[in-house]
């Protein structure tokens, strides 16, 4: 009996993946019959870094978890701790965060099209589509100095102001985009190779994005009304009347392939662009500060005790920063981060079971994986390089968890 | 043995190889040129071949040895055999007499047949895949290109690509020939780009499915003469074409009375000029705005619409030759 099925290592490293991660599939044909993912090769420990560092130093540390969304991470940050200081941004600063976190959208959004543009072997779409993501870069830059990892939020506040000749940047910019998201959505959605390439291909439907709890896009293709813009506003959000982007708005039916996020995520640029606007048109006048002086800062998050959760709807889809202020230390005692890839990936399993070898990109793709940022664990070999087991590891955990209990005085 | 053929078997594969990467250069630089980009020099191809000649030859460990060493000489000896079946213009194609177009057809079939082996022979699973797709890709797209090669049989009563070149194939069929000589182009310009391994039907290379599949476990040595046959294939195949299907002469389009070496040299020029244009409309424009398609969806094409316009050619063809 000859051997029918070929065992295809995608990963840690393949050009279908940006970063590292395991996709063990066994394959018929072209037909996947048994599929595996492992994760956990890009685990850094930066929550434990974090919680060793100051609160404004463990800012900066938030915004190294994700090499693309250099906002997400800190704006979910700043919202979890100025909830659990009880302090409020300033109207003006709300609104200045609102536009960085909208301009990261845009960008992110853009680089993923000219991603999955790549994966399905459209390079000259992906360098046009670049080549227009430049114009947001370059608005990024003139506004907080740098083109990634930004270093503009601050808690309770934003650290540079937006002067005049950035307002004018960033209404030359929004013409223009409204311009390329116009040729973007003739390109993509009306290409038929595009079509044909997506059409149908990493379908989930609204039972399977439930069960699967994913996130962002990603659901919201899926046709779930999710957005935590719209759920839980925040900041300038809360002014606007935001609603999710869902397909069936769009053209009647969520189908929650690969086509539809493509659509979710052309018309999210859309949106952004809108919210940009409003805020430009709204922004408030005043400070930028809660408060100005970080020693000052610094000594009121020594001095507060308290918890909270941030939430923030990042491009890929909502992050999730958990803190807790002992009153001891000027930094978070224990800090918590869930990324939306995170959930996301729950999706690739079933995606790819019974689908083909030439989908695995565009299923691997299609939710924008970051593996920096989904990394939570990773798996603990000892001397000999045997796997410790799980129950070992639960074991020194729920140690190591008394442990902690007891150095904080946490009573139950 | 002559020394007309002594030069030709000597000077022919050189004057292919270089004019195959020429040509590849700048097919790179176009290409690169439309997406916005400066692209590498016209010489890079060179340069390419010259750093793989010199870089170690690794044999996978469950590699077959001697396939997979063996197929890479069999795709470049067929590729440099196919070299002398092409009238250049004018001159005379230097194996002429000893076969025609349908040894060009197996010449062709083999190359892509030598890399399928070599996929299977290496043993990683992203080649046996690629083989696989290749295997699938060339059953569909051989059965249009055969019938294109009937359709010119059936026209000259000959399957001799010189008698072909002599007179262009648009002055001796009527207008229903015509219509039919023009969907065997449009077909033969579908098989073009899977003939040639490039985009939109690269599907047995795509980088990033299965990481460049049959070629996956080359390198060295062996990976260049795969470039080789690969840059001259291309050649090849754009000069056929030419041959078929644009073969007027200069002296043809514009009267000119040239005699002697001039003539030689000016035809020969003019013919590497229309395979040029050839080359950048049906290779580097096609590849450049088109995306991937997924192995059944090509099939489908060949196997379904291509196939029909071929037919469809034949059949008109076929009447008024009857």
């Amino acid at each position: 009996m000859a051997k029918t099925t070929y065992y295809v290592p995608i990963g840690p490293i393949h050009p279908a993946l940006k970063e590292p991660i395991r996709v063990e599939a066994e394959v018929e044909g072209e037909r996947i019959v048994k599929v595996d993912v492992k994760r956990g090769f890009a685990h850094r420990g930066i929550e434990y870094m974090g919680m060793k560092r100051n609160a404004i130093q463990t800012l900066y540390l938030s915004e190294r978890i994700c090499g693309i969304c250099s906002i997400s991470h800190p704006y979910a940050f700043v919202i979890g701790s100025e909830k659990a200081l009880g302090i409020e941004a300033p109207p003006r600063a709300q609104y200045i965060r609102t536009i960085i976190a909208e301009l990261e959208r845009i960008h992110s959004h853009i680089l993923w099209l000219g991603v999955i543009a790549h994966e399905i072997g459209f390079d000259p779409l992906l360098f046009w589509t670049w080549k227009g993501r430049e114009k947001v870069l370059d608005v990024l830059e003139a506004i907080t100095g740098n083109r990634i990892n930004y270093s503009m939020y601050m808690i309770g506040g934003v650290r540079r102001d937006l002067k005049e000749s950035h307002i004018k940047a960033l209404r030359e910019m929004i013409t223009y985009y409204w311009e390329f998201t116009e040729h973007m959505k003739e390109v993509f959605l009306s290409d038929p190779v595009y079509k044909a390439r997506t059409r149908g291909v990493a379908q989930l439907s609204k039972e399977m994005a439930l069960k699967l709890n994913v996130v962002g896009p990603t659901a919201r293709a899926a046709g779930l009304r999710m957005d935590i813009r719209q759920d839980i506003p925040y900041d300038a959000y809360a002014d606007m009347d935001i609603k999710a982007v869902v397909p069936q708005d769009i053209v009647g039916e969520a189908r929650g392939d690969a086509y539809d996020i493509t659509m979710v995520r052309l018309y999210e640029i859309e949106q952004s662009l809108d919210i940009i606007e409003f805020c430009l048109d709204n922004l408030p006048e005043g400070k930028i500060l809660a408060i100005p002086n970080y020693v000052a800062l610094l000594n009121k998050i020594k001095k507060t005790e308290g918890e909270a959760i941030g939430a923030h709807e990042a491009p890929r889809g909502e992050v999730i920063h958990y803190f807790k202020y002992d009153g001891t230390r000027d930094g978070p005692a224990v800090w918590k981060v869930i990324a939306p890839s995170y959930n996301n990936i729950n999706s690739w399993a079933p995606l790819l079971l019974g689908a083909e070898v030439a989908d695995i990109p565009v299923v691997v793709a299609y939710i924008d994986p970051c593996m920096c940022c989904n990394d939570r664990v990773a798996v603990v070999k000892d001397s000999s390089g045997r796997i410790l087991d799980y129950s070992y590891l639960h074991r020194k955990a729920v140690e190591k968890t008394k442990k902690l209990e007891k150095e904080l005085g946490v009573r139950r | 043995m002559t020394p007309e053929t002594l030069f030709y078997a000597i000077g022919m594969p050189i004057i292919g190889v270089f004019l195959g990467l020429v040509y590849k250069g700048i097919d790179r630089r176009v290409s690169a040129r439309m997406t916005s980009r400066i692209g590498p020099p016209i010489r890079q191809p060179f340069w390419d071949v010259g750093k793989l000649l010199l870089k170690e030859t690794v044999v996978p460990e469950n590699a077959v040895r001697w396939i997979f060493n063996a197929m890479p000489i069999l795709a470049f000896a067929s590729s440099m055999t196919l070299l002398l079946y092409i009238p250049f213009g004018i001159l005379k194609a230097p194996l002429e007499g000893y076969g025609d177009l349908v040894v060009i057809l197996y010449l062709l079939t083999l190359q892509a047949l030598a890399m399928a082996i070599g996929g299977f022979a290496s043993g990683s699973p992203f080649s046996s895949v690629g083989a696989q797709r290749e295997m699938v890709l060339m059953m569909s797209y051989e059965m249009p290109f055969a019938i294109v090669i009937t359709g010119f049989a059936l026209i000259y009563k000959s399957f001799s690509l010189s008698t072909i070149a002599s007179t262009p194939v648009w002055s001796i069929v009527g207008p229903l020939g015509g219509l039919g000589v023009l969907l065997l182009l449009i077909a033969f310009l579908w098989v073009t780009p899977a003939e040639l391994a490039k985009l939109p039907f690269d599907i047995a290379e795509a980088e990033t499915e299965i990481a460049e599949g049959m070629l996956a476990e080359y390198s060295g040595r062996n990976l260049a003469l795969f470039y080789l046959s690969d840059a001259v294939r291309g050649f090849a195949m754009i000069a056929i074409e030419v041959v078929l299907f644009f073969p007027f002469t200069l002296s043809y389009l514009f009267g000119l009375n040239l005699s002697g070496a001039a003539l030689y040299i000016a035809e020969s020029l003019w013919f590497l000029f229309k395979v040029l244009v050839l080359y950048i409309l049906v290779v580097t424009l096609v590849r450049t705005s088109f995306a991937r398609f997924r192995i059944e969806q090509a099939s489908r094409i060949f196997w379904v619409y291509v196939n029909i316009i071929a037919l469809l050619g034949l059949l008109l063809i076929w009447a008024e030759v009857m």
